[in-house]
């Protein structure tokens, strides 16, 4: 311990010994602490911006389906509950964020164009906060309520089928018995989205006029439940599991859509290996810095080692100067990024640089989000390899002959 | 038992294709307690003799024992350790840490030891005075002149009352006012704590402390001379 306090002391004031050095290289870990940092915020905040937007898009955190529904999305693979029942079930919980949903593969004709697509028989009020329809009107109005008799269509659909607001098409698609179910509707609004896949191929109508056409009394095919955070949803997975007790599919998210999934998971490796990769450029600084400063002090650490200290101590000696230089950088380093970062909290605008990104399904306003998981993460990579690469200039100085240094004059 | 025994060593070294005996066929004992001077001509193999007594230096053939501990075959780490315990130091070209001051560079060897951090204090300044120090302590060595750091040097050797101090050269920047107080305070520490000495030294004075005179000349001892009952 007391040998610890000295190897440090002497390693604190070799540190300064030459200022202009150890100020660079405090200057370049602090640069790259803060690349690493900032970066990783950046790219937080684009997966962020993703992920939402697609749960926006209709999955909610959580799904809830007839086991067989996902292979075969057809008006037979219905929820094994009633609706009034699912939402008495709903209202029992503290789950607030919910809506039941009617969802079946339909075909849409104009007089001109018919096209295929999928029909959403919604709850107006029940999707406030968990999809985006509402908020991302082009023209006319949204569903009023689940009875409203018009439909709601995205705007490109609209321009294929070359329609509008105020005009009429028809749905058609199959009821239980495999009989034709059709009806004409009145396109009462257009919907934007991020995607243009979302804009020809969701088509919203009400959830009990979906019904009524469908001739499928009070049943539904997907409950979409939102939690609080789409990073944890497991606690919500198995409380809506439970309420129905087994009999439906229950999957978070991340199953539903693997490729959003997925997305988290390649982006945890991305952060980790944008991060080795400026340590591996700062490393070279780091090891030269060291492998001066031990052979400028060849003579003292002679010395040292004349006066009987252990080449394990000028080992250590060495790794504490190291790691200290590490501290100083990273303290100023994890600052700036603070720093930074939280006026940017409020958004940054990259629309100019967006546009050719749309299809990855990012946004135009990106608000970079630092995690405390990713500055640890920063600060265990400045670390653990900067340990690592000043092993070898101190091993180097351990070496050092006792007699080198004391005859030479 | 001998406080330091050298067996038949022998160290060679090469200058250009021309051999060096820098120490040829010595052998020699020192008693617990002895005070002994090495003198001999610049080049004579007094460093060489020293450095291969303190471990610093492993003679190419021979036997060294310090303590009746045989030491030329020992690891790096166990002659530090060795150093460390047993031996007190004074180089002839190198002495101090830059980056510590006075009272550091003397706590130095006791801070290794694990000494606490109030006896090295009261240790220390104790020691720095009697070399006459006081009021120096806080400075680092390139704010003294080369006898203050000689001092230093040499209340460091001493100060954690080794078995044994080898010296070489300690008053070589010394005016005699000085090298003589040093000499008296080795002299005592000889007496009181029979702290064996080995002083490598040109000076006359300062050989006229010893109580045994080992004079050398191109690696051979040439002469060994009792000059006051040991
Ligand atoms: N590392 C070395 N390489 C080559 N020759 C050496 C080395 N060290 C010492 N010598 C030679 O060995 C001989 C003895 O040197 P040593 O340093 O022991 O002499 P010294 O008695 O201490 O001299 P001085 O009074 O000048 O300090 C000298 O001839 C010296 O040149
Ligand atoms: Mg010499």
């Amino acid at each position: 311990m007391r040998l610890l306090q000295t190897v440090s002391k002497l390693a604190w004031r070799n540190l300064w010994r030459n200022h202009r050095r150890t100020i660079i290289m405090v200057g370049a870990i602090t640069l790259g602490v803060w690349a690493m940092i900032f970066m990783t915020a950046l790219i937080r905040g684009m997966v962020d911006n993703m992920i939402t937007d697609g749960l926006r898009a209709l999955p909610g955190h959580v799904q809830v389906h007839h086991p067989a529904f996902r292979d075969d999305p057809s008006v037979e693979n219905l929820i094994g509950v009633s609706d009034a029942e699912i939402r008495r079930r709903f209202e029992s919980t503290d789950i607030e964020s919910w809506a039941s949903r009617v969802k079946v593969p339909a075909v849409i004709t104009s007089e001109r164009e018919s096209r295929g697509i999928v029909l959403f028989g919604i709850d107006p009020a029940r999707e406030v906060g968990i999809s985006f329809v509402a908020d991302d009107m082009s023209d006319g109005r949204f569903l009023e309520d689940e009875s409203d008799s018009g439909i709601v269509i995205g705007a490109k659909l609209a321009d294929t089928l070359e329609t509008e607001v105020g005009k009429r098409v028809v749905l058609m698609s199959q009821d239980p018995d495999n009989e034709v179910a059709d009806r004409g509707f009145r396109v009462v609004g257009l919907f934007d989205a991020s995607l243009d896949a979302f804009e020809e191929t969701m088509v919203f109508a009400g959830k009990e006029t979906l019904q009524r056409m469908l001739k499928i009394g009070d049943a539904v095919s997907e409950v979409a439940v939102q939690g609080d955070d789409y990073r944890d949803v497991t606690a919500l997975t198995d409380e809506v599991r439970q309420l129905f007790s087994g009999n439906e599919e229950v999957l978070p998210w991340a199953e539903l859509d693997s490729y959003l999934g997925s997305m988290l998971d390649v982006m945890d490796g991305f952060v980790l290996v944008w991060m080795v990769v400026i340590f591996m450029a700062l490393s070279f600084g780091l090891v030269n810095t060291l492998v001066m400063a031990v052979f400028e002090r060849v003579r003292e650490i002679g010395l040292m080692m004349a006066l009987g200290m252990r080449p394990g101590s000028i080992l250590a000696q060495i790794v504490v100067e190291s790691i200290l230089l590490l501290l100083v950088g990273l303290l100023f380093g994890n600052l700036i990024a603070y720093a930074s970062i939280e006026p940017l909290k409020t958004g940054i605008d990259v629309s100019i640089v967006a546009e050719g990104m749309e299809m990855m399904g990012v946004s135009t306003v990106l608000y970079p989000k630092m995690m405390l998981k990713d500055v640890l993460l920063a600060n265990a990579v400045v670390l653990v390899l900067g340990f690592l690469a000043s092993l070898s200039p101190a091993w180097r100085a351990s070496r050092y002959e006792p007699i080198e240094a004391i005859t030479k004059v | 038992m001998n406080a330091v025994q050298c067996v038949d060593i022998c160290k060679t070294y090469l200058q250009g294709d021309q051999e060096i005996k820098a120490l040829d066929h010595v052998s020699i004992d020192i008693a617990e307690g002895g005070f002994v001077c090495l003198s001999a001509p610049s080049g004579g193999g007094k460093t060489t003799l020293l450095n291969a007594i303190g471990g610093l230096d492993i003679p190419d053939s021979g036997e060294v024992y310090v303590g009746g501990e045989r030491i030329d075959n020992l690891s790096k780490g166990d002659l530090a350790d060795l150093r460390l315990a047993k031996i007190g130091f004074v180089f002839q070209a190198y002495n101090l840490i830059p980056v510590l001051t006075a009272r550091e560079n003397v706590e130095f060897v006791m801070q290794v030891q694990g000494v606490s951090a109030n006896a090295r204090r009261q240790k220390s300044m104790a020691i720095l005075q009697e070399v006459g120090l006081e009021g120096l302590e806080d400075r680092r060595p390139a704010e003294m002149s080369g006898g203050q750091q000689q001092r230093v040097a040499v209340a460091r050797a001493i100060v954690s009352n080794p078995e044994l101090v080898l010296a070489d050269e300690p008053t070589a920047n010394l005016d005699s006012r000085t090298s003589s107080e040093l000499m008296d305070l080795f002299t005592e520490l000889n007496e009181t704590h029979a702290t064996t000495f080995v002083v490598a030294t040109h000076d006359k004075r300062v050989m006229a402390y010893a109580k045994r005179l080992i004079k050398m000349l191109d690696g051979r001892i040439v002469d060994d001379i009792q000059q006051k009952a040991a």
